[in-house]
């Protein structure tokens, strides 16, 4: 298939989607400047409701970029940004208020305030939006989701500066989670963690995803990731998104940093363990018996 | 979606079932979780069967309840009793807040740390003295090591771009004091002795020591910025590590500086203060600039040049010293190099004033009075 063909198909799919009302965020001809620099031109992305979407792109790109405009710390030149069907460009704070309830966003450090406890932060956008929540019941939810995160139970009153990396990402992630968004914002969730540590970090986003059905928008540079939890991947290149899809796809056609990117020595590594891994499993599955059970 | 949670109690075959509705998402629980609190009555059953929407924080709420109603849940929907599930799962102590001190206790404790940390600063203060010491020797010896451009630079930061403020500053403190002075003065008739007030207190402690406040404001607040944000981002760990010592690189130029230009900004300070003066005198006491210049000759001695050109290198070393040992005892986050900085220029101003008191009373006890 040729670039052009997923580039039709996928279109189609995108106006089939935009016609059930299963959108998520749709960014349309985005141009995005600084002085001279011309970061995204002509830039289009759709997310559908209920996916991880992975977005990938060398350093420079625009990935966090394009994250801040969608989420509005950044306005963008020219183009429509759609996040549940409303417009998102050119509202003031009041306005947006009610969509900003609707998302959770995990910056790349975690961005924890430094002079609140783990517990303090995560409270704070439910005591800014929800001061009928009383504070006994407050701390539980708190307590919760510090739990749902994977936090030891005596994270609570730590401060960040006693955390460690991946710690202060749980924490991160946490505070995201705090008004249970329907859409979640991840910015390099796993770069800086040790291999184990991604791993597990990876699975609880996955785990998340399903049990409370979020839409998430992964930035990442971790193939691992992308082949682990991401149902589709975007492609960042030559100021746009050059092509989406799952990454069956997007080995398909002839992009030369599409191909670099999965086919390059980390990329193969990173295929080998996935297909390990199947292996792993079919063996299991063949040892456990005929999966219907009979004997 | 978006209709208000809601709950009703109803008696079904003799037993009590709380009946929720609506939507039981964050947004729209409003004072369900109150209203459930408030649910005495054993309660065999809460229905969830007219609830529409649920996230975890309604999820939370139906647990929290049924475990305190010790009740079943009935008509949950395969979502909401998977989310039910999932948080109850999750239930389990955390501490959200550090344990609670007695207040006495902790005035008590607060008193004590405090003293152990003045004490503690005090060494390191005096332990840093000497590291910068020890510094000055090893580039003494050799001075290939010596960073011209470094020192060079900060003459200009230190100095220079004080020029103005400091100017400024001065003569307009001269005008106070020609003012204030002569008000009293003339009391006695002695409006000429104005002269003496103004030249003596600036020459001797004024000049000085408004001198060494503001550098210590403008330049020792920012080497404790400086370094402690250098601290923060490794950079002097790095330097350590690629063999460079942060004293010789950082602390030295620093002190440096500050040591040699307290002296000529004191000086001009002095000089400024005492135009001020000048000026006032001339206006409002029509006493005209020749015989101000001529009488300040005669009843300055320049043992007051001397007093104050001795303190300002000293001044100028506690305003240094403070503000890099301060930096470099930044750790942890950002909020420290505010606190650092603060500290830094507190303690140098405080140090200053308390040496002046002794200088004062060592030059009065070596008849420089």
């Amino acid at each position: 298939m040729s670039e052009e063909e997923i580039i039709q198909a996928e279109e189609r799919r995108v106006d089939e989607a935009v016609e059930r009302g299963d959108i998520a965020i749709s960014v349309r001809g985005l141009r995005n400047s600084f002085g001279d620099q011309v970061i995204h031109e002509g830039l289009d992305l759709h997310v559908r409701k209920g996916e991880i979407l992975g977005v990938v792109g060398g350093s420079g790109t625009g990935k966090s970029v394009l994250m801040r405009t969608i989420i509005g710390l950044q306005t963008p030149d020219e183009g429509e940004i759609q996040v549940f069907g409303e417009s998102m460009v050119g509202r003031s704070d009041d306005e947006a208020l009610a969509i900003r309830k609707r998302w959770g966003v995990l910056f790349q450090g975690g961005a924890l305030f430094s002079t609140l406890t783990v517990a303090e932060n995560v409270e704070v956008p439910i005591r800014e939006y929800y001061p009928n929540i009383g504070s006994q019941l407050r701390d539980e939810i708190a307590a919760y989701k510090i739990r749902m995160t994977g936090l030891p139970t005596e994270a609570g009153p730590k401060y960040p500066s006693e955390l460690s990396g991946g710690m202060k990402k749980r924490a991160g992630l946490a505070r995201a989670l705090a008004l249970d968004p329907d859409l979640l914002f991840l910015d390099e969730p796993t770069a800086g963690l040790d291999p184990i540590g991604a791993a597990a970090f990876d699975e609880m986003t996955r785990k998340l995803q399903q049990t409370l059905g979020l839409t998430v928008f992964l930035i990442t540079h971790d193939l691992d990731t992308l082949y682990s939890i991401c149902d589709r991947v975007a492609v960042l290149a030559d100021k746009k998104v050059t092509a989406v899809g799952t990454i069956d796809e997007l080995l398909a056609t002839d992009h030369p940093w599409i191909q670099e990117y999965f086919n390059g020595p980390r990329g193969r590594a990173a295929t080998a363990a996935v297909s390990r891994e199947k292996d792993r499993e079919q063996k299991k599955q063949a040892a456990d018996g005929p999966p219907d059970g009979r004997r | 979606m978006n209709k208000a949670a809601d709950l009703a109690e109803e008696n079904r075959d003799g037993s009590n079932v709380v009946r929720l509705s609506g939507s039981l998402a964050i947004a729209c629980l409003g004072d369900l979780p109150d209203r459930l609190d408030a649910v005495q009555r054993p309660v065999s059953a809460i229905d969830l069967s007219q609830v529409d929407h649920m996230d975890t924080i309604g999820a939370w709420t139906i647990h929290r309840a049924v475990k305190r109603l010790n009740c079943e849940i009935s008509g949950a929907s395969e979502d909401a009793g998977r989310l039910i599930h999932a948080v109850g799962e999750l239930d389990e102590p955390v501490s959200i807040r550090p344990d609670h001190v007695h207040p006495l206790r902790r005035v008590v404790g607060q008193i004590g740390e405090a003293v152990c940390a003045s004490g503690a600063t005090l060494m390191g203060l005096l332990g840093f003295f000497g590291a910068t010491l020890v510094a000055t020797w090893s580039v003494i010896r050799h001075p290939h090591r010596f960073r011209l451009n470094a020192v060079v630079q900060r003459f200009e930061v230190v100095g220079v771009s004080a020029l103005g403020i400091i100017g400024l500053m001065s003569f307009l403190i001269g005008i106070v004091i020609a003012q204030q002075g002569s008000v009293q003065l003339r009391q006695f008739g002695m409006e000429m002795l104005t002269i003496n007030l103004v030249g003596r207190l600036t020459f001797r402690e004024l000049g000085v020591l408004m001198t060494a406040i503001m550098v210590a404001g403008r330049s020792g607040s920012a080497f404790a910025a400086q370094l402690g944000t250098m601290k923060l981002t490794e950079e002097v760990d790095a330097m350590r590590t690629i063999g460079v010592s942060p004293m010789e690189a950082l602390v030295l130029p620093r002190t440096l500086a500050v040591v040699v230009m307290m002296p000529l900004l004191g000086f001009y300070a002095s000089v400024m203060a005492v135009i001020g003066g000048g000026f006032l005198c001339a206006v409002a006491l029509e006493i005209p600039p020749i015989t101000f210049v001529q009488r300040l000759r005669e009843v300055v001695p320049i043992t007051d040049l001397w007093v104050g050109l001795i303190k300002a290198p000293v001044f100028g070393i506690i305003i240094a010293l403070s503000g890099c040992f301060q930096g470099m005892q930044v750790k942890g986050n950002a909020e420290e190099v505010g606190l650092r900085t603060t500290a830094a220029v507190v303690q140098a101003i405080f140090l200053v004033i308390v040496i002046d008191a002794f200088f004062a009373v060592f030059f009065t006890w070596v008849g420089w009075n």
